[in-house]
């Protein structure tokens, strides 16, 4: 990549595999994802394609029965990987921070904001009342009016949209250099999605921090996004700027997504456009390429050769066969 | 009065100086809540300071009538050995009083470090304790408590002893099940994304979260405690006489029952009122304490 030398973090070949009474489920595999500093990075996907997974491998807060079998994370020049648990713990809610699909229970139910806020701060030294001065800030910043007496206020004593702007606030209260946004808005309705969208913008404008944000909604991803990688049944199947990826896209399922955005359909229809077909079985892994038997493309190559990652453009790359002879005229 | 006072310092020490004028006001609007609050300060009071104001000697045996029925000079009447029945009802809130702090005060703290411990450990250990915790329920009560005596003898340490081992499973898997439940919600992980440790975890999250059904368990069982003492009492395992229980004045007075009713009546109305004291306050605190049940604010 041309931005290697700026790259906050680094997600290198990483495989991750799950325990299950079926057998292996190889979730992530030989996933490859660069976030810059101060860029938003979007990870787009259909349900179950390792989205989440990848985030929460960053972090380092999987379930018991994950395990990475290979590749690395580096994020700020140290592989997360490698770290002891105690020195994971420094870098959570200082240097990297979450943001969770669901405002509605990402909360204690019975501790105040204000006693949670300030909790948070807990590894700073100053007092009391700075402590309280700085979640007032932050709740005023995330445009929660009246922070002041609504600080004393209970979870529940708050909308949806107003829960994630608190959790937006928490989670940018300690001035993060990454921030990991397991989709924030899937849990909203439309227009608290695009206030919460223009929020964490002008947020990361002004912070300057990087966002990796994990989306199922194509719309989000091109509003808010520099970059964008595309994943697939735990696979990165392409990934670019997002005029790369929305207005020329190289992967065959790139396209059949973009195909089936209800936004980008302009004659009216009774049937929505859909990929045919399911996404492969993770536990008995298919050999070739993994969107071989949903891809309208695919030819016999597909079915015995896996695809590499094949140069389309500046920072463009999508692992398809049809893309080989980019290689060859990039070169 | 053992159950308000850790409630106070745990709520007072999370949410801060204030919160405790509030639920104050909150108590005070709430008249069943109120009069359990009487009831109990009564109560504790009396035996707090039963030695000011017992009017004879509980236990001095007197050489006026004996089972002589409520008068001005004895209130409650004389039991069988001419002993002042009120004296001895005052001195015997004291006895339950202890055994009721003493042993349930013991269970709360080994239940709710046993259960966190089985809700937020590992698998094999969660099962283990399950296990010893299930096998102490299994008992009965009062069978349990007979081989206890038969072991260790009658006395206040026994009754204490039985009524905290068999308690700490109760408390224990309550704590457990609440713990377990919110491991897995969704601010946890959103915490230990902002770098807590299990400490911080359970400490700062998970206690608050489960004080709240501990104290309304911990609160129903202080009557259930009295009247397990009482229980014992009366069945001779108990408190030894001399040293005046409710049981053991309801004991003294039951072979007296037709002739002279008093002294039955005098032991169990403190029982009773006790019961119902710790109940309408039990509930009242409930109701404050967890705030997903408020209404204002």
């Amino acid at each position: 990549m041309t931005d290697d030398d700026t790259a906050l973090l680094d997600v290198n070949g990483l495989s991750l595999d799950f325990g299950s009474p079926r057998g292996r489920v190889h979730a992530l595999r030989d996933v490859t994802v660069h976030v810059p500093k101060g860029r938003i990075v979007g990870v787009v996907g259909e349900s179950g394609c390792g989205k989440s997974t990848l985030a929460f491998a960053i972090i380092r807060l999987l379930a018991a029965n994950a395990e990475v079998t290979g590749g690395e994370i580096i994020f700020e020049s140290r592989n997360l990987l490698e770290l002891s648990e105690k020195q994971m713990r420094t870098l959570r809610g200082l240097r990297m921070s979450m943001i969770f699909q669901d405002p509605m229970t990402a909360l204690n139910p019975v501790r105040s904001i204000e006693r949670q806020m300030i909790d948070i701060q807990y590894r700073e030294t100053s007092s009391q009342a700075g402590k309280r001065r700085n979640a007032v800030e932050a709740l005023a910043r995330v445009g929660i009016p009246d922070p002041e007496n609504r600080l004393e206020a209970y979870p529940h004593h708050f909308s949806g949209g107003m829960r994630q702007r608190i959790c937006i606030a928490m989670a940018l209260l300690v001035e993060p250099a990454l921030i990991l946004a397991d989709e924030p808005t899937t849990a909203l309705d439309a227009t608290l999605e695009v206030q919460i969208i223009d929020l964490l913008q002008n947020l990361q404008k002004d912070m300057g921090c990087s966002v990796m944000f994990v989306s199922h909604h194509l719309g989000t991803v091109a509003e808010l996004c520099d970059d964008v990688v595309v994943m697939y049944a735990g696979e990165v199947v392409e990934r670019g700027t997002v005029r790369d990826i929305f207005n020329n896209p190289g992967h065959p399922y790139t396209q059949a997504l973009l195909e089936c955005d209800p936004g980008r359909i302009h004659e009216p229809t009774r049937h929505l456009p859909t990929i045919p077909g399911n996404v492969p079985d993770l536990v008995g892994l298919p050999t070739g390429c993994i969107f071989k038997d949903r891809c309208r493309h695919a030819f016999d190559r597909c079915h015995v050769e896996r695809p590499p990652h094949h140069r389309t453009g500046n920072s463009h790359t999508a692992a398809c066969h049809l893309r080989e002879e980019g290689v060859e005229t990039g070169t | 009065m053992a159950v308000s006072d850790t409630v106070h310092d745990a709520e007072a020490g999370v949410r801060g100086p204030g919160a405790l004028s509030q639920y104050w006001q909150q108590l005070r609007r709430n008249p069943l809540g109120m009069l359990g609050l009487v009831l109990v300060v009564l109560m504790v009071g009396s035996a707090i300071f039963a030695d000011l104001i017992v009017p004879y000697d509980a236990t001095q045996v007197m050489a006026g009538p004996r089972l002589a029925p409520p008068s001005w000079e004895h209130w409650m009447g004389t039991d069988q050995l001419g002993r002042d029945v009120l004296s001895r009802v005052i001195m015997g809130g004291r006895v339950a009083l202890v055994v009721a702090v003493a042993a349930l005060g013991a269970a709360l703290s080994l239940g709710l470090i046993l259960g966190l411990i089985a809700g937020f450990g590992p698998q094999w250990l969660d099962n283990g304790m399950l296990l010893i915790f299930d096998a102490v329920r299994a008992f009965p009560v009062i069978i349990f408590a007979l081989a206890v005596v038969t072991l260790l003898g009658p006395s206040l340490n026994t009754v204490v002893l039985v009524v905290a081992i068999t308690s700490i499973p109760i408390y224990a898997r309550v704590v457990r099940t609440q713990t377990q439940s919110l491991k897995n919600n969704e601010f946890i992980l959103a915490e230990r994304a902002m770098g807590a440790g299990t400490g911080r975890i359970l400490g700062v999250h998970i206690l608050p979260n489960v004080i709240g059904p501990l104290l309304i368990l911990a609160s129903m069982d202080v009557p259930l405690v009295i009247t397990l003492e009482a229980g014992l009492s009366f069945l001779g395992m108990g408190v030894r006489p001399p040293t005046p229980s409710w049981g053991t004045i309801l004991n003294d007075g039951f072979s007296y029952i037709r002739n002279s009713p008093w002294p039955v009546v005098a032991g169990g109305i403190p029982i009773i009122v006790t019961t119902l004291g710790f109940t309408f306050l039990g509930e009242a605190l409930r109701d404050i304490f967890d705030p997903k049940l408020r209404k204002d604010l």
